[in-house]
């Protein structure tokens, strides 16, 4: 029965991972036959300034849009899964971000934005006449902000869905026990949410560090190198500059990140010995 | 609820590896690789966009009169056709017949033998291209590609609107233009349009400023791979040039959010918010297109880049595309080869395709139009820049287009770099010297 899924998995993904791995002691423009070069391509790219660069600004990206995104979508989430007046009109909205594609949130964000014809020609508001993201000390905040106005209704959903199968006995509990809201968020639904806290986290951190399609459109890695990160860095060193030797390390050290990354995670938390809080479970 | 194994944690990590392998392949563009690539018979790929019809019309010709040998044709959007024509050409499968921009990816093909050498066999052709356009497609003196549609220089556009209100005297030398600049930021309005989010639009000011203070020779020396070519002092002093004219706030402050595609620095003039723009002949279809009445009622006006003063450069030299071309590959059938030269000598830029092209005011790559060009809709355009293109010295190719690839995107990079002010001129040129080895 896994036959199926594995031959799936190797095929789409190990194949060409392996593939990815061997290329990265290649060097190859894409023409001709490739040839081999060591570790020529590793060392070109640990000493490639743009690069380092490119790994700086994706852990950056990484740490703060886990800072952004994982508080809202924890409050949003919780209150979406409450029983308030107006909340299902409130959930959709929420939710709408997740409808729409990457490309044409990046397409529309990029009108919104535009100094010249955007918003603040609009609302002929000077104060959002700003150079979003043509300026290289905004740009990559801008991209945090329209990042998380993506995704943060996707980890929302996943705190909904872990706060409503909390049991309603505990709350009646910390009450009795004379608990306030505030008490009972930190007390109850925080520890109980543990599980939906690593999933969300991990694919938030994870996921971050893969953001290509977003970033691709609306800044396309600059102004300069401003949002150029590791994603954008590989594919533009190959298939603009058609050096498939350094572009292949870039992936590998995503992949290895990536793989770390889950992996830490999963030992840090404790999730590796899954065992439920939950009575009667 | 159960332990979870340790497999079902590395299932779980599983999601992140597909992920990055589908952001490799996103890469190849929407449409799976159908037709071209078969030796055994004729195919041709060719980009979306206005011309679309203008060669969908000429292959169609083809077909009509060759029904036994038709053409399979598929177009592309610009980019995902330049990422998938290499990984075509590179594993055998290339179209038989190349659309390329000649330069430096042209002569990669040649390395590579993967296109055929012409010499000889497109007389018919390169006896009505203009010369100096069918020169950009020879590789060491052969000719590998032949000019398959129109010729598109650089163009300084304004408009002549804001110019009478304001008093100022279109430009003509740098020192007329720094004026146009100071006079129009002292209006507050945007002196000169530029789309520093595309960034390959700040090339042509590095093209023409490097060609009017140190002539032509200056990136020849570059081209031809001389040691520290880039330490030409024509260069520094075109960086230097840049940056007097974002000092000046020539292009305003907010430059970085103007991107081409969408036409938005070309809006910025019709509007009214920005005086000039220097960009390819091309936008003259994107003003016709998107204000026609600005086009209709005169008030796009347009000239040559202006001269440097004292300058070594010739002020009639011209930078931009010369134009695109044709190459066929070599990985057709000697056969199918012949078929593919014929339809180059016999249909490619034929009367019907040099109409169809002058119709939506595109210039295209043939001798003798003096005569015909006046009387046309857009005659005042095409005459100008057909004279401009026919009477230049010297035809630059964009840079981006002539060094391999690898140099290209570290130049397209440093420069934005120094219109953003984050770099000196002289970190430039050492940036620049240090693709020369490679």
């Amino acid at each position: 029965m896994l036959a199926p899924a594995l031959a799936f998995f190797g095929v789409f993904a190990l194949l060409p991972l392996a593939g990815v791995v061997v290329l990265s002691f290649f060097a190859w423009d894409g023409l001709g036959t490739p040839s081999f070069a060591g570790l020529d391509a590793w060392v070109a790219v640990f000493q490639n300034p743009v690069t380092l660069n490119a790994m700086k600004l994706t852990f950056l990206m990484t740490a703060l849009s886990f800072v952004v995104q994982f508080p809202l979508s924890l409050l949003l989430g919780t209150f979406m899964a409450g029983h308030q007046r107006y909340r299902e009109a409130f959930s959709v909205l929420y939710f709408l971000p997740l409808l729409f594609s990457a490309a044409a949130t990046g397409i529309a964000f990029k009108a919104l934005l535009d100094p010249n014809f955007g918003l603040s020609r609009a609302f002929n508001a000077d104060f959002l006449k700003q150079d979003w993201l043509g300026s290289p000390n905004l740009a990559f905040y801008t991209l945090i902000m329209v990042i998380s106005w993506s995704f943060v209704p996707f980890h929302s959903l996943l705190y909904q869905a872990g706060v409503r199968q909390i049991p309603k006995s505990m709350y009646e509990a910390a009450t009795l026990d004379g608990a306030g809201r505030t008490r009972q968020f930190f007390n109850v639904t925080l520890p109980q949410l543990k599980y939906t806290i690593v999933t969300s986290s991990t694919l938030m951190l994870v996921g971050s560090l893969t953001y290509f399609d977003l970033i691709f459109i609306l800044t396309g890695g600059g102004p300069g190198n401003a949002t150029r990160v590791l994603p954008l860095d590989m594919y533009l060193t190959g298939f603009r500059s058609y050096q498939m030797g350094p572009a292949s390390v870039i992936a590998v050290i995503l992949i290895v990140v990536g793989l770390l990354l889950s992996l830490g995670l999963n030992k840090v938390s404790g999730a590796d010995k899954m065992e439920s809080q939950m009575e009667g479970a | 609820m159960k332990p979870v194994t340790r497999r079902a944690t590395l299932a779980g990590l599983g999601i992140a590896v597909p992920s990055l392998v589908t952001l490799s392949a996103c890469s190849g563009g929407k449409k799976p690789a159908g037709g071209g690539g078969s030796p055994s018979s004729l195919s041709v790929w060719a980009l979306t966009g206005a011309k679309e019809d203008t060669y969908q019309g000429s292959f169609d010709a083809w077909d009509e009169a060759n029904p036994d040998n038709p053409f399979a044709v598929e177009f592309f959007a610009n980019d995902s056709y330049k990422e998938k024509i290499r990984t075509s050409i590179g594993s055998g499968n290339a179209p038989t017949l190349i659309f390329n921009w000649a330069g430096g990816t042209l002569e990669d093909y040649v390395g590579n033998e993967s296109v055929v050498d012409l010499t000889g066999k497109v007389d018919d052709i390169l006896s009505h291209s203009i010369e100096s356009i069918a020169k950009v497609g020879e590789v060491d003196g052969k000719q590998y590609g032949v000019p398959n549609n129109d010729t598109q220089p650089v163009v300084l556009y304004y408009s002549t609107e804001l110019f009478e209100e304001h008093g100022v005297t279109p430009p003509t030398t740098w020192a007329e233009l720094m004026t146009a600049v100071e006079a129009f930021v002292a209006a507050d309005i945007t002196p000169i349009a530029l789309a520093g989010q595309s960034v390959w639009p700040e090339l042509m000011y590095i093209q023409y400023l490097t060609d009017r203070i140190g002539g032509e020779g200056v990136f020849e020396k570059i081209l031809t791979g001389e040691a520290d070519a880039w330490s030409d002092p024509a260069i520094t002093s075109a960086l230097e040039s840049i940056v007097q004219l974002v000092d000046a706030g020539a292009f305003g402050s907010s430059f970085g959010s103007v991107a081409a595609d969408a036409g938005a620095d070309a809006a910025l003039v019709h509007t009214g918010q920005a005086a000039m723009l220097l960009q390819g002949s091309w936008v003259y279809g994107t003003f016709k297109q998107d204000a026609p009445d600005f086009v209709a009622g005169d008030k796009l006006g347009f000239l040559n880049f202006p001269a440097a003063d004292g300058g070594a450069g010739d002020p009639a030299n011209v930078v931009g595309n010369p134009a695109n071309f044709w190459s066929v590959s070599a990985d057709a059938d000697p056969e199918v080869q012949e078929l593919a030269i014929k339809y180059l000598n016999e249909f490619n830029l034929n009367e019907d395709m040099v109409d169809s092209f002058l119709g939506m005011g595109a210039i295209p790559a043939v001798k003798d139009l003096e005569d015909k060009l006046p009387d046309l809709d857009d005659g005042k355009f095409l005459s100008f820049a057909y004279d401009m293109v026919i009477n230049a010295p010297h035809f630059q190719l964009s840079w981006d287009q002539a060094l391999p690839a690898a140099p290209a995107q570290e130049l397209l990079t440093n420069l934005s770099q120094i219109f953003l002010g984050e770099k000196k001129p002289a970190d430039f040129v050492s940036a620049m010297n240090a693709t020369l080895d490679s």
